[in-house]
């Protein structure tokens, strides 16, 4: 089950081309992130076999589904999708529809009964109706628990939670996090929200006018300096921390290797892990430990190297935590003052912390 | 009314309900064929389909009935099978019919198959489901509307033929002759009253039908 994906797509246009070599790992979320038009969903529709590009490669471990002799339908790959709508069928109740791709599922891979998927969605209780009775993010969730069912060794995600509002979406996403703990099998998926991304993926892969411009582990993607501003605004990177405490004062400490963040007070037990996001643009560089500031959260940090971004005057610094990176941007000023260069030990402190949970 | 009267009820009614069973037969795969292609030949096709909502039905059964005529292509394959010729016989009438209504059944279901779209045909593939499969447990059911508009459709509109009747059918009796032909006849006798129930009940019929295709299935009143 843990065996690469290889993906290897040539698509050619008039108005647009794909050129995509990928390796991603054949376990958690790996996510195909770009603007619109950048070939993602392309990408996707071309692994499902939904897209021609004739030429291409596509093998899910041993098993290949699309080389130069061969070219297998869709309806015989053993995969899940997930569309942007929810795309029930409208003439079939919510049950019929889970059932849909689960009686057509070869029997010798069934691996979920449909009680135990419409529990891990939390959709028990909406399995008599009909989809026009669901709320959007119902829907959705039906969706997923359909192609859960149909055995598949890759769920394919295009953009799940793009056509729902905000409170939809925080709706679903605990439900894909817990697809991300408790599934053995490969998602990919597909989005142009970075918290989707940085909540949701483990390896990511960036894509841009067609072409793969990085792929690998979410952080080592997130804290590269050198790529195009894909994230511009929202660079940073995210860190897994475990809960270690809740202190009389109202805050949680968090605790991961090489550093302790402490934010408002959470209601998760301790020891659950969090993914926590931080912004590029929430991070300040101090040469000595600060003892007369406001800044509660401050960690050991080893420059790593520089670069400019697409903010006037400012710089994208690169850090080495412990085992995680960190990105700081600062101005340009203020790296000169301080002699921000490789291999500088300094402190970085952090303004703010976007828990992703 | 009169016992030929009767017959011609009777023949009409027999004639619709085998040319709309032909039709949904040879209509349906051509109304899919038409929705899903991309080839160049679709405009041909769909014109050929629909040439009969446009021509007089003089023009359309006198060119049937010189390809089915002793010296036209129909014509000597059937009798070269044994079968004799087609003109002026109930078959003959089924195949002019089922021409001059194709259409008005194949439209219907084209648009119905039209507005599923690709995303369910897709959704169906990444479910197991094949071609074929997709086509009877997805498309059918989705299009539904459409085939009942069309089955609809096609029946009054083969009960409401004459002129194609006259000029492959003729006239005779409890073959070809149909309701819309007696109705001819009995005006030409001056037989008024027989005229009326006939007529009338055309009328009722016909009112009946248009009748249940907008009130069961409103979507179709745009289409129309």
């Amino acid at each position: 089950m843990s065996s690469e994906i290889c993906a290897r797509f040539r698509v050619d246009r008039s108005d647009f081309s794909l050129d995509v070599d990928l390796t991603l790992p054949g376990h958690g979320i790996s996510a195909l992130f770009g603007h619109s038009g950048s070939g993602k969903t392309t990408c996707l529709r071309a692994m499902a076999g939904l897209e021609r590009a004739p030429g291409g490669f596509f093998a899910l471990g041993d098993e290949v589904w699309q080389d130069d002799s061969r070219f297998v339908p869709t309806h015989q790959r053993a995969l899940g999708m997930v569309f942007q709508e929810a795309s029930l069928f409208p003439h079939l109740s919510v049950r019929s529809n889970m059932e849909f791709g689960q009686k057509r599922a070869s029997t010798a891979s069934k691996r979920f009964a449909l009680p135990e998927v419409a529990d891990l969605l939390g959709i028990g209780h909406l399995v008599e109706r009909m989809p026009a009775q669901l709320s959007g993010g119902e829907r959705q969730r039906v969706a997923i628990a359909r192609a859960l069912l149909a055995a598949p060794q890759i769920l394919l995600m295009d953009e799940p939670l793009a056509a729902l509002d905000l409170k939809r979406k925080l709706e679903i996403l605990p439900y894909l996090e817990r697809l991300h703990r408790e599934l053995a099998i490969p998602i990919i998926y597909v989005s142009h929200a970075p918290d989707e991304v940085a909540r949701l993926a483990d390896h990511l892969v960036l894509l841009d006018a067609g072409r793969a411009v990085a792929s690998g582990p979410l952080n080592e993607v997130l804290s590269r300096i050198d790529l195009p501003a894909a994230f511009a605004d929202d660079a940073g990177v995210v860190i897994e921390a475990a809960i270690a405490e809740h202190e009389a004062d109202e805050l949680t400490r968090l605790e991961f290797p090489g550093g302790r963040i402490f934010v408002s007070r959470r209601h998760e037990a301790i020891g659950t892990r969090l993914r926590c996001r931080i912004h590029a643009r929430d991070v300040s560089l101090a040469l000595t430990p600060q003892v007369d500031s406001s800044i509660l959260n401050c960690v050991d940090a080893t420059v790593v190297d520089l670069a400019p971004t697409d903010t006037p005057g400012h710089v994208l610094v690169r850090l080495q935590l412990a085992d995680e990176p960190l990105l700081a941007r600062i101005t340009k000023r203020s790296a000169d003052k301080l002699a921000i260069r490789p291999g500088l030990a300094l402190r970085a402190q952090i303004k703010a912390v976007a828990l992703l949970a | 009314m009169e016992s030929t009267d009767l017959a011609a009820v009777w023949l009409t009614l027999k004639l619709a309900t085998v040319v709309t069973a032909l039709l949904m037969l040879i209509g349906t795969p051509i109304a899919w064929w038409l929705a899903r292609t991309r080839s160049r030949l679709k405009g041909m096709v769909g014109a050929v389909v629909a040439l009969p909502l446009v021509l007089p039905p003089t023009v359309l059964g006198f060119y049937l009935l010189i390809t089915m005529g002793p010296n036209g292509p129909v014509g000597q394959l059937t009798q070269a099978l044994g079968l004799g010729l087609l003109p002026f016989t109930f078959p003959g009438l089924v195949i002019a019919s089922v021409f001059y209504s194709l259409p008005f059944v194949v439209q219907p279901i084209q648009n119905a198959f039209e507005a599923i779209g690709e995303r369910p045909l897709e959704v169906a593939a990444t479910l197991r489901a094949s071609p074929w499969d997709t086509f009877w447990s997805v498309a059918v059911p989705l299009a539904k509307p459409g085939f009942l508009s069309g089955a609809i459709l096609g029946f009054a509109h083969t009960v409401g033929e004459f002129g194609i009747v006259l000029m492959i059918g003729g006239n005779i009796p409890d073959k070809t002759r149909v309701v819309s032909v007696q109705i001819y006849d009995h005006v030409e006798a001056l037989e008024y009253t027989q005229a009326h129930w006939l007529s009338g009940g055309m009328v009722l019929f016909s009112f009946l039908v248009l009748l249940a295709l907008y009130t069961f299935n409103p979507a179709r009143q745009k289409a129309l």
